[in-house]
């Protein structure tokens, strides 16, 4: 890479020599670029450090460079007489903001996007920096909750690896710089109409940048804008358009649904998490309501939703279509055609029960399914007659998916690959993303590729594989820190709104986009947003949103004159500081939140001249518009709303505009836009599709095999593979962390002698030593390594195996996210990069051949042993057999007389039921916990050492033949909070206890670490610090964590305390309000807060209305390892399981007994038996 | 200690505890030579010996300051096994130790004349083996320069220790058998030390015996009183060899871990430290007779009566195999049951507990032949087989119940890290280093008693029946 880039740093270096510095005085060494190409300077290093001299004028090496720079800064500083201070007025807090109380945290609507597809949440922000990420409860696509990628996205944000200065050829240089640069090859390109210029963006449905680009492309029309994402919806447009006849976007009403049949789609591990809500909903069953709904689900990989269905069939892709063309010929679908053949027997059953279920069943397919499935899928909900009751067709929402330039991604991509080699594109500006890294193979943007364009830009938050092959690196804002828009799922436009400047200086998208504006082109991001929801008509009548960018509708959106004088000014300003503060921005940022002024971040961009915006506020700890007390259910408490930064803009805008800044105000403090859900489409089902196919080949079973290729469940498609808690994340159905593997069936693992290292497969899926998934060295997992060939593209690195039962016969699964080269420290070289297996026809399937290379790889599992061995840990019970005897197995919270005196609670008394028929394993709870209490990871080798932290663990248990396996049903397993804790009398020192609320506490400070506690504890969810794993020496990171819990040093025991610094926090909340109780629902540990179904309830037992208590008093209510008297506070709720007895897979579940925990006489807990064992 | 050559026909009974043409002269001689040899005929096994030990021992003080810096990760502890080789080796240690009180307080109590020769020695072990253990449980902590909160002392924090911990009764039992060890011992030491004394030509080396010796002169006072300390000491000791493992034993069986918490682990527990000191014991005693010329001191007696207390206190330790398993079964716990079945026969870890069957238990059976009993090869291997299925023992107790608990999902497995074995191989480094010190500068064997056992000092003694009686019975039937 060296050697290619040399040419282009000795022309960089020449440039930076030619330039004279013009400025004097104090702006004299403002920034490094601009005092380094000073020729006295060079003149002046050359005399100085003579045996540099050379090295200065060779192509400059990145050491020596940062030597000189050193050097010159020193010496700038000298010579400038060590002025530090701003030029710029610093003003300090007069008084005090209202909204600002030191210590006291304050949620701010904002929003994150994963393929465009916003979800509202809301930032914890605690002295001006984000700590914590919920969700919105008023927002649509969120109902309050999120899932693990929001939860891990606050780590991303603070990340020392993401990219931090705008960098020319290597080379520091400033966003005016760039600017310019671009400025001028617009001016250049004009007059072609922008011919050489083209954009690709990640998946976007912000309506601003849609209208900036739908302004820059009239203004450019032969530029191009394109959008790519490796897991994108290119699918299930093309198929909504093959059976509508145009595109429309479908959204899923599974409130509605008692019959969902899922054709390979995994919607319950989905980051809208609005999906997996409404199913459980459906599927909740209570005293009060005791029906569910059923989900058959059609599988190729086994996903949790597959996991949780009340009927799995694993069937090869090349099965699918004529699998859903059976399915729609028996629902009536015509000319359908398909051959049910071997699953004919599955298929009848399903097809009957349907059908009995017109218009409130659900057919689904996955995005990554071809087309067709995905058109099928819609014809055969419109014979259920489910459209417009279950399935909502809508308005495209995403960018160009819409109008005349509606074209799927892939499309989109391949015009761009063919410009490119056709040495048509001058300028290519890379919005986000990793082209280089993710496109598939033959469309994939090599090195020689990208030399064919002259000028090649990437605004990234991280400084990535493609990163290194552009001439300009711009450093992109984390959605944390910028002003943007995007479309939840059902259309709603959705507001993202900053809670910090940016930590390293970035840009946002919009404010890239905007440099190519025809004019204002140095907007900052809150008024191109604002401005454009002004043009749009908020507080008034709203103007509809549309997704093209081309069309009438464009025109209107233009910036008004009358926001621009306010803007242009101060933005002008900003754009000069910039650069100066760029290098002090890590520093001042990282300090800036235990100031109580503003004065550090006063020069920091977007936040000065007096123009009070709300980021304004939030970066300098101001007051917001839109803060909200503190509410500690996590939802904005009322409208408060901070005036006396606004009154000056208030005061000159005019009443008309009143509206929109109410309304404005109103949206940003909401975190959306009322109203605005994609406007519904009307359209016919057609049939003329049925003769097209998804045209997949099936393997022929020697060692050519069918290959999925599905994104990783924790790292994606590769973008959060620098996010060290994602890495960690055991994956839901292997526990896998730091790695990708290959999954085979057991039978196809045994054919091709896969992992036989020791023993056989017992008849379990759970397997002996984890024998059944990999082979085993004494505590280590050994996985063979095998070379894989996919269409005829061989992998570069060789794959290591994972033997999953319910994975289809010949089938094996890949997933992307992993053979970063340039992630960063965490990120880059682990696992085998699963891009290079896809084309541009064949995104998702493939035909491989697989190759034992002979070779082993150490692989890390927090879980091997998968079997309950017919413990009575978790149960699952037929929906049939739970309604017939509901009081089988029902353990209520009462225990046994003791001899001990009782202990009585007073005040409050706390506990947890956790309803597992809810649970989808989704690992949403695991990632909120550890962001929540400051949890360490530990890496692979000490995870291979069975040392992970996470206090919160989702056990998974299979069942039955691993060829034919069920579930894994998963139990979310933490700190059980016992009443007779077998920790505590065996602590030496008194380290844990019990407190006056019931809590099992563990005293960090007091605990010396003989992890007797762990040994003794029946449901091993303590964890210890066996080194020191937390970071305590990088500055991002203390800004990061919480404040409000202990960062646990090595040596330490530690464990869930249910939150207890949110139990503090309501008590205090209540003590204030007249010294009340504090009331149910007040206290929501980070878990119960962010999971996506509500499986987790928190609450006070002593409160027989709370809704712990409510869900305790059901009959499935039951305590793991009962009889070991522990009494739990944790208890458990039986899943159920609603099986159609017409389907062959039909499995008889087994029957609880009368006698399950009915043993003993009881008294409710805590009244009665008083620990003999905690101290209180 | 005149008349040194009257033979008194009764101890040709029984067979003498000093063999050969011992006199007091010579018993001295013999065994205070080993500590005044001239430094340049130190011989060569003892440097050779010495220099092992020692570099081992190094290593322990770079393991130990490696884990103290960096933390107990270094070794392989994990999730599910949070105690490991440390405990595991904590209690190896401390059952070691326990042979040499059983020696001393015990046999002396009983009149177990030849327990004379041996006792010194195996107190000085018992006394190494302790501070071997006892760095275990300070070193095991996360937090080691913390570990004095474990002690009851008033303090600011206004805390006490958690008596209904195993682990606080732990710091007690085994600071009481340190310190109550080590006064026996040096109690025992005084007479010794003054001969020593006088025998001294350095004169630093005078002072210094000098000083130890606490101003001992013979009188018939000072013996008197030393007679009687020392029967308290012994008296105050012989609870101990039951309590101390006892108590160790509760770290397991006041736990509900499945494996640990069994009712027979105490006595179980003890004769396994019994069955393991002897063992001990043993390997040090055979090569130690050899090499210095103990022969008559140390006799085939000696041997063979340790020989007879190990397949003893092996069979009671075999019964408590026999017990563990049969809980297992007639518990109906689930758990149990699991646990009992992982244990021997379809966990990871079943080898272990074969292995350990076969040197604890099947090994022990040649003892029962004579052929083996009086065999110093055998019992030296015996012992060095008996001492490896000890510490294996702890290894199955404590890994195999730990890494298979209630929940499967967190069933791990475990492996020891480099750490764990220079840890493991630095406490044995450490333990021999002092004993290779106290062999060469102090009385491996207690002098004065052994004098006493010679028939020549039996001769005033004739009008005593009880104690002639108590004689002839020092040999256990065969």
């Amino acid at each position: 890479m060296t050697g290619r880039h040399s040419e282009d740093s000795k022309k960089n270096f020449a440039l930076m020599r030619d330039r004279i510095l013009e400025q004097q005085g104090k702006n004299y060494w403002r920034s490094l670029d601009e005092f380094v190409d000073a020729p006295e300077f060079e003149e002046f290093v050359s005399r100085e450090f003579p045996q540099h001299a050379e090295t200065w004028e060779d192509p400059v090496s990145r050491r020596s460079f940062l030597k000189l720079m050193g050097a010159s800064l020193a010496l700038a500083g000298l010579s400038s007489a060590c002025v530090i201070q701003p030029p710029e007025k610093v003003v300090p807090w007069v008084r005090q903001p209202e909204e600002i109380v030191p210590g006291k945290s304050l949620f701010f609507a904002t929003a994150m996007t994963l393929g465009g597809v916003a979800v509202g949440l809301l930032a914890r922000s605690y002295d001006g920096r984000p700590v914590k990420i919920e969700g919105n409860s008023d927002h649509p696509g969120s109902l309050g909750s999120t899932d693990k990628f929001a939860q891990a996205s606050l780590l991303t944000m603070y990340d020392p690896d993401r990219a931090q200065d705008f960098l020319f050829r290597n080379a520091p240089r400033s966003w005016d710089r760039f600017v310019a640069e671009m400025r001028q090859i617009i001016d250049q390109n004009r007059p072609n109409g922008g011919a050489g210029i083209r954009f690709l963006s990640e998946t976007t449905t912000s309506p601003t940048l849609i209208n900036q680009f739908r302004q820059i492309l009239a203004d450019l029309p032969n530029a191009r804008w394109y959008q790519y994402d490796a897991h994108n919806n290119d699918n299930g447009l093309a198929g909504a358009k093959m059976a509508f006849g145009e595109n429309v976007h479908a959204a899923y009403n599974f409130a509605a649904a008692d019959i969902v049949l899922s054709l390979d789609s995994d919607f319950l591990d989905s980051f809208n998490v609005r999906y997996p809500r409404d199913f459980s909903d459906r599927r909740r069953v209570t005293l009060d309501k005791k029906d569910m709904n059923r989900l058959y689900q059609v599988e190729t990989t086994l996903t949790i939703t597959g996991a949780k269905a009340d009927h799995r069939l694993a069937i090869k892709p090349s099965q699918m279509e004529n699998f859903a063309r059976a399915v729609a010929a028996g629902l009536g679908v015509a000319n359908a055609g398909g051959n049910a053949g071997e699953h004919a027997a599955w298929i009848t059953p399903m097809v009957a029960d349907l059908r009995a279920h017109g218009g409130r069943s659900l057919i689904i397919a996955g995005d990554h399914q071809p087309p067709i499935i995905h058109a099928l899928a819609h014809a055969m909900n419109a014979a259920l007659g489910n459209i417009g009751k279950t399935v909502t067709l809508h308005e495209p929402i995403a960018a160009n998916t819409a109008g005349a330039d509606a074209r799927t991604q892939i499309e989109g991509l391949r015009e761009l690959v063919r410009d490119i080699d056709a040495g048509a594109v001058q300028t290519l500006v890379i919005l986000g993303g990793n082209p280089m890294y993710d496109t598939p193979a033959d469309l994939k943007f090599t090195p020689e590729r990208m030399d064919k364009i002259q000028m090649r830009a990437h605004l990234s938050l991280y400084r990535n594989e493609t990163s290194k092959y552009c001439h300009w690196n711009l450093p992109q804002t984390h959605y944390l820190e910028e002003w943007s828009d995007a479309r939840a799922f059902d259309g709603t436009a959705t507001l993202i709104q900053p809670l910090v400047a940016p930590l390293y200086g970035g840009k946002s998208v919009h404010e890239v986009v905007n440099v190519f504006a025809r004019e204002n082109f140095d907007r900052n991001g809150y008024d191109i947003v604002k401005e454009f929801w002004q043009g749009q008509g908020l507080g008034g009548s709203l103007r509809p949103l549309v997704a093209t960018t081309t069309g009438g509708a464009a025109t209107g959106n233009a910036p008004r004159p009358a926001a621009s004088p306010q803007a242009s000014p101060a933005t002008q300003q900003n754009t000069n500081q910039n650069g100066a503060n760029r290098g002090q921005n890590a520093n001042t940022n990282a300090n800036a939140n235990t100031n109580t002024g503003g004065n550090t971040n006063s020069g920091t961009g977007l936040t000065n001249g007096g123009q009070a915006t709300p980021l304004a506020n939030t970066s300098g700890q101001g007051p917001s518009l839109n803060a909200t007390t503190l509410s500690n259910s996590g939802s904005p408490a009322g409208q408060a709303q901070a005036n006396n930064n606004t009154s000056a803009t208030n005061a000159v805008i005019p009443p008309a505009a009143q509206g929109f800044e109410n309304a404005w105000r109103k949206a940003v403090h909401d975190g959306f836009i009322p109203n605005t859900t994609a406007a519904p489409r009307n359209v016919a089902p057609r049939t003329d599709f049925l003769g097209q196919t998804a045209g997949l080949q099936a393997g022929n079973g020697n060692n050519v095999v069918e290959v999925v290729v599905l994104p990783d469940p924790s790292v994606y498609d590769g973008r959060f593979s620098n996010n060290a808690w994602l890495q960690e994340l055991p994956k839901p159905l292997t526990k896998l962390t730091w790695d990708n593997v290959l999954l085979v069936s057991p039978r196809t693992a045994e054919r091709l002698g896969l992992n036989q290292g020791r023993g056989k497969y017992e008849n379990d899926a759970g397997a002996e030593e984890g024998t059944s998934f990999v082979s085993t060295r004494g505590g280590n997992l050994f996985a063979d390594l095998v070379t894989l060939r996919v269409n005829g593209q061989q992998m570069s690195k060789p794959l290591p195996v994972w033997v999953q039962p319910g994975q289809p016969d010949e089938v094996v699964t890949i997933f992307t996210g992993y053979g970063r080269t340039d992630a960063g420290r965490i990120g880059s070289g682990i696992g085998y990069n699963a891009y290079e297996a896809i084309t541009s026809n064949s995104m998702s399937f493939g035909l491989g051949e697989i190759t034992r290379t002979g070779e082993q790889y150490e692989l890390a599992s927090t879980q091997t042993h998968f079997n309950a061995e017919g413990r009575d840990i978790l149960r699952v019970r037929e929906l049939e057999d739970y309604l017939a005897h509901p009081e089988d197995g029902h353990q209520p919270d009462v225990y046994p007389l003791s001899m001990y005196p009782k202990y009585e609670y007073l005040g409050h008394k706390w506990g947890m039921a956790i309803d597992m028929n809810a649970c989808v394993g989704c690992n949403a709870c695991v990632v909120a916990c550890q962001a929540e209490n400051n949890i360490p990871v530990v890496g692979k080798l000490q995870v291979q050492r069975s040392r992970e932290m996470h206090w919160l663990r989702i056990d998974s248990y299979y069942g039955g033949d691993p060829n034919d396996p069920e579930g894994p049903h998963f139990q979310p397993m933490l700190c059980q909070h016992c009443e007779q804790a077998p920790c505590e009398p065996v602590c030496p020192v008194h380290a844990t206890v019990h407190d006056s609320e019931g809590l099992n506490v563990m005293v960090y400070n007091r605990c010396i670490g003989t992890r007797y506690c762990s040994n003794n504890c029946p449901y091993k969810v303590r964890r210890f610090n066996f080194l020191l794993y937390q970071d305590w020496d990088t500055p991002q990171y203390k800004l990061m964590r919480n404040p409000e819990v202990t960062v646990r040093s090595r040596g330490v025991m530690e464990k869930c305390t249910y939150c207890t610094q949110r139990i503090a926090l309501a008590r205090i909340e209540a003590q204030k309000d007249g010294g009340r109780q504090v009331r149910d629902g007040e206290v929501v540990t980070a878990c119960q807060s962010v999971c996506p179904t509500e499986a987790i309830i928190f609450g006070d037992l002593n409160d027989e209305t709370s809704a712990v208590n409510k869900l305790k008093k059901e009959q499935r209510n039951y305590q793991v390892l009962h009889e070991l008297n522990t009494q739990p506070r944790t208890t458990y709720l039986a899943a159920l399981k609603n099986q159609n007895k017409a389907m062959p897979d039909y499995r008889e579940l087994p029957r609880l007994s009368k006698e399950h925990g009915k043993e003993q006489e009881r008294a409710p807990v805590g009244t009665e038996s008083a620990p003999g064992t905690g101290s209180h | 200690m005149q008349d040194v050559e009257k033979f008194d026909p009764r101890t040709v009974l029984a067979p003498p505890m000093v063999e050969g043409n011992e006199n007091f002269g010579s018993v001295t001689d013999k065994i205070a030579g080993i500590s005044f040899q001239d430094a340049k005929k130190t011989p060569w096994w003892w440097i050779i010996g010495f220099g092992i030990s020692f570099v081992l021992a190094q290593l322990l003080l770079m393991t130990v300051t490696y884990l103290v810096f960096t933390g107990i990760g270094i070794w392989g502890n994990n999730q599910p096994v949070g105690w490991a080789f440390d405990i595991i080796n904590f209690v190896w240690w401390i059952g070691i130790g326990h042979a040499g009180t059983l020696i001393s307080a015990i046999l002396l109590l009983m009149r177990q004349q030849w327990r004379t020769s041996i006792n010194r020695f195996a107190e000085a072990m018992t006394l190494f083996a302790v501070a071997c253990a006892g760095m275990f449980p300070l070193l095991h902590t996360g937090r080691p320069w913390l570990a004095y909160w474990m002690l009851p002392y008033p303090n600011t924090m206004g805390m006490w220790p958690q008596f209904k911990s195993p682990l606080m009764w732990d710091v007690f039992a085994v600071s009481t058998y340190l310190t109550v060890s080590a006064v026996f011992w040096f109690v025992g030491l005084v007479p010794d030390l003054a001969a020593y004394r006088d025998r001294s030509k350095n004169p630093w080396m005078k002072r210094l015996f000098g000083a130890l010796a606490l101003g001992w002169r013979g009188s018939a006072r000072h013996w008197h009183r030393y007679e009687i300390a020392y029967l308290i000491l012994a008296g105050l000791s012989t609870p101990l060899v039951l309590s101390v493992h006892s108590i160790v034993s509760f770290d397991f069986a006041y736990s509900q871990v499945p494996g640990w918490h069994a009712t027979i682990f105490p006595p179980y527990f003890v004769a396994g430290a019994i069955f393991a000191g002897f063992a001990m014991v043993l390997i040090l005693m055979i090569p130690l007779r050899r090499l210095h010329g103990l022969q008559n001191l140390v006799t085939e007696t000696h041997l063979i009566n340790m020989g007879k207390v190990m397949l003893a206190t092996g069979m009671i330790v075999v019964y408590g195999y026999a017990m563990e398993a049969f809980f297992g079964w007639y518990s109906a716990n689930e758990f149990e049951e699991y646990m009992i079945r992982n244990r021997i026969l379809t966990g990871p870890y079943w080898w272990s507990y074969w292995l350990l069957i076969l040197c604890n238990g099947a090994s022990i059976q040649l003892l029962w032949f004579k052929r083996f009993r009086e065999s110093e090869f055998w019992l030296f291997v015996i012992s060095i087989v008996v001492s490896i299925g000890m510490w294996l023992e702890r290894f199955v107790i404590i890994v195999t119940s730990l890494n298979r608990d209630y929940l499967p999902s967190s069933w791990a497995m475990y492996s020891p890290s480099p750490f764990d074995w220079t840890m493991f191989l630095g406490t044995i480094g450490f333990f021999f280093t002092l004993i290779f010190l106290f062999v060469r500068f102090l009385p491996v064997i207690s002098i004065f008693e052994v004098r006493t056992l010679l028939p020549q000092a039996k001769v005033h003694d004739t009008h005593n029946q009880e104690h002639t009686e108590t004689r002839t019975i020092d040999r256990v039937e065969s």
